[in-house]
């Protein structure tokens, strides 16, 4: 069988299973669709909340920035997991206890304010729109790179299929086909990572191949061959930061606090049994999170040193297999993501620091000398002959390492998974905030447990068709900026839950003057930087404090605690029965808690 | 609310209450619930402490000087902030759960749904 057909069966496969679990998982209540009716396993909702954390992004972006940037990778690393001990130790038991079906539910209640409850879903939706159009989108890359399908074919048979799960079993279909993507991401990723671990290392485990000795006889280690190839190329060593220690610290975190605070992370601790359930599965997510987290790194430091070695000096039209620049190197330059200029002439690609040309990528429909594609930018005076799209590391991985074709069908299958669960973890958690906290809570309390349901459906619909266009249609603005997101949730939501679990003194007036300080502070300091509208240079001399627009987020989150605490200790202490509340969430059990007022 | 020596039992009523557990029935004093907060905050500090040393300390603040000790072929201070500090965050998160089931039998406000399921 061909590799293209392997795919075709493979991504067939695993969508014919997401459907039959959505057809078997119905949801038939509120309950079913909001929080698969709160009897959740936690193994069995750790998976789910691997997969609807682990997004196009981590499956397919991560290990190619790691590859590229070296230690400074480690924001996400660390960044990306370290939110999940904050949501374990902070969050989530308590709002298990409080026992409702949304984020918005909890900050509506305990600030005792349909305005705090809009605030929140305003927050919720503008958090998950950002995040929701690169996974549509990253479905669609993955169509295009495997199945040579046009993008907007991809996105439109990504929607069908997370239509069919969502709006028919809410989160219980969700729940239950994220479990199965956990398994078809981690496999898939797993499995490349560990034949190259031992094409490179020799040792079948990536977490220790990343330090053990390469196996070409030089003796060094992995690390120190990285850290001596990129120093002779021009390049900052790998294991050195090249950011600033002030911002590698902002960055993660805010990603860190934007985890612990991101509506479709939270939600799924809604879905346990108990309290302590909580708890637990917070920690089996952090496992099944950390089998990919860990391996990352290793996957990124060997692509860096294949590619360089395979790359580097090879002979572009040669025929001979020890000099010839290797195929994917042609496959990934004929759809556009590497791109060489031969600027000496003599036909040898030659990659070190440096941009190998001035702007954005602008090909000809040329062929030059060698059969490369010409381009029409301006060459710089540098030696770099390469530009390549730090994307391609997982997606060519497999090439490079010249592994089976199911293989590669497998890749496919896995960035499909990994996008298409989080996109569904996302629509759920914008269609319950309009049904359940725009409708039942704050606009049409009289409304019916089966017209809420239908309501819920009818809002997932709408939210994956926007969804859609946003994948076929990117805003450069949103798309730039998933940074958003996170400083968004570390910003906004995260210190409203926190104070409200934490400090029984904060009050509505506090809780709402903070949410919205630090979302604007946020917002606006991103958008001044990263937009084009102000004119501003987004450069370390410009940023406040050298903090970055991705690190800004743990700004936001100082301000909103300082107006929070400011506002409310010059107004009233909240009702005594908000007081109460609080005890009675912060025992994880029993009939109540008895206060003499 | 007045000022009164009955005390009040306040219990949170939600669409999505915790499965049953063997003290269901039983009203919790706010002065227990305090002790048991005072124990809660004194552990997940502890243990923030090591998150935030892990990460931020070794892997971050410290990295540099770190990395003269290379141990199974890592500078320590960028194996801290690429692999060991997600390690510690997992081995936290176990810890943090099993001594809160200590804490929560010792004041008897466990979620367990029978006599014996507490370690």
């Amino acid at each position: 069988m061909s590799t293209q057909l392997l795919t075709y069966v493979a991504v067939g496969l695993s969508f014919a299973l997401y459907i039959g679990i959505a057809i078997w998982s119905r949801a038939g209540s509120t309950k079913d669709f909001y929080v698969a009716g709160g009897g959740v396993h936690p193994i069995a909702n750790g998976m789910a909340t691997a997969a609807d954390w682990m997004s196009a992004a981590s499956f397919i972006s991560m290990a190619g920035i790691i590859a590229f940037a070296g230690y400074d990778g480690s924001v996400y690393l660390m960044g990306w997991t370290g939110g999940y001990v904050l949501l374990a130790l902070l969050l989530a038991p308590y709002l298990r206890k409080f026992g409702q079906f949304t984020v918005p539910d909890f900050i509506g209640e305990r600030y005792y304010s349909k305005v705090a409850r809009v605030v929140a879903v305003v927050c919720l939706i503008a958090i998950s729109f950002t995040y929701i159009a690169g996974q549509m989108r990253g479905v669609g890359v993955v169509f295009s790179h495997f199945l040579n399908v046009p993008i907007t074919i991809g996105v439109l048979v990504g929607m069908a299929v997370v239509f069919f799960y969502a709006v028919l079993g809410g989160m219980k279909g969700i729940t239950y086909t994220q479990v199965a993507q956990y398994c078809v991401l981690i496999f898939a990723y797993m499995t490349p990572a560990v034949f190259i671990s031992l094409l490179i290392t020799d040792n079948p485990l990536p977490q220790l191949g990343l330090g053990a000795e390469v196996s070409d006889g030089s003796g060094l280690t992995v690390l120190q061959k990285l850290d001596a190839t990129l120093v002779d190329l021009g390049f900052q060593a790998y294991t050195a930061p090249k950011k600033s220690m002030v911002d590698i610290f902002a960055i993660t975190f805010a990603l860190m606090v934007g985890t612990a605070g991101l509506p479709h992370v939270i939600v799924r601790f809604f879905t346990v049994p108990k309290v302590s359930d909580a708890r637990l599965s917070a920690g089996y997510a952090l496992v099944f999170i950390a089998l990919l987290y860990t391996t990352a790194p290793a996957v990124g430091a060997f692509a860096r040193i294949n590619f360089i070695e395979t790359v580097n000096g090879s002979n572009y039209a040669g025929e001979d297999d020890q000099t010839a620049t290797p195929q994917f190197f042609k496959t990934f330059e004929d759809i556009g993501l590497i791109r060489w200029v031969d600027k000496n002439g003599d036909g040898v690609v030659n990659y070190s620091a440096g941009s190998a040309f001035e702007g954005a990528a602008d090909f000809t429909d040329e062929r030059g000398e060698s059969g490369e594609r010409l381009l029409a930018n301006t060459p710089t005076n540098n030696a770099n002959e390469v530009d390549v799209d730090r994307d391609i590391m997982v997606l060519a991985n497999p090439e490079i390492a010249q592994l089976p074709g199911w293989v590669i069908a497998l890749v496919a299958a896995g960035g499909i998974a990994a996008a298409l669960s989080t996109a569904a973890g996302l629509l759920l958690v914008i269609s319950a905030s309009i049904s359940h906290d725009l409708l039942k809570k704050t606009f049409r309390p009289d409304i019916s447990d089966k017209g809420e349901l239908i309501a819920a459906r009818l809002s997932a619909v709408v939210a994956i068709a926007v969804a859609g266009y946003l994948g076929i249609n990117p805003p450069g603005f949103v798309a730039q900026v998933v940074a958003l997101a996170f400083g968004l949730a570390a910003a906004s939501l995260f210190p409203a839950i926190l104070m409200g679990i934490f400090v029984k003194r904060m009050n509505r007036e506090g809780a709402i003057a903070g949410m919205v300080s630090g979302l604007a502070f946020t917002v606006a300091y991103i958008a001044y930087f990263k937009s084009s509208w102000f004119g501003a240079v987004n450069s370390a001399d410009h940023w406040l404090f050298g903090i970055s627009p991705e690190g800004i987020g743990s700004i936001g989150m100082l301000i909103n605690f300082a107006v929070a605490f400011l506002v409310a200790s010059r107004t009233a202490s909240p009702p005594d029965e908000v007081q109460d509340l609080v005890d009675d969430i912060r025992v994880p059990t029993g009939a109540g808690v008895a206060h003499t007022h | 609310m007045s000022k009164s020596k009955d005390p009040q039992v306040y219990h949170h009523d939600s669409d999505n209450q915790p499965d049953h557990s063997k003290h269901d029935s039983e009203v919790i004093s706010d002065k227990k619930v305090n002790a048991y907060w005072q124990a809660n905050i004194r552990l997940l500090l502890t243990l923030l402490v090591v998150w935030f040393a892990v990460s931020f300390g070794a892997g971050i603040l410290f990295a540099d000087w770190l990395n003269q000790f290379v141990v199974a072929g890592f500078p320590l201070g960028f194996w801290f902030a690429q692999q060991g500090s997600i390690y510690v965050f997992v081995v936290l998160i176990f810890i943090y759960t099993r001594q809160m089931r200590v804490i929560e039998s010792r004041f008897g406000v466990d979620d367990d749904e029978q006599e014996g399921d507490a370690p």
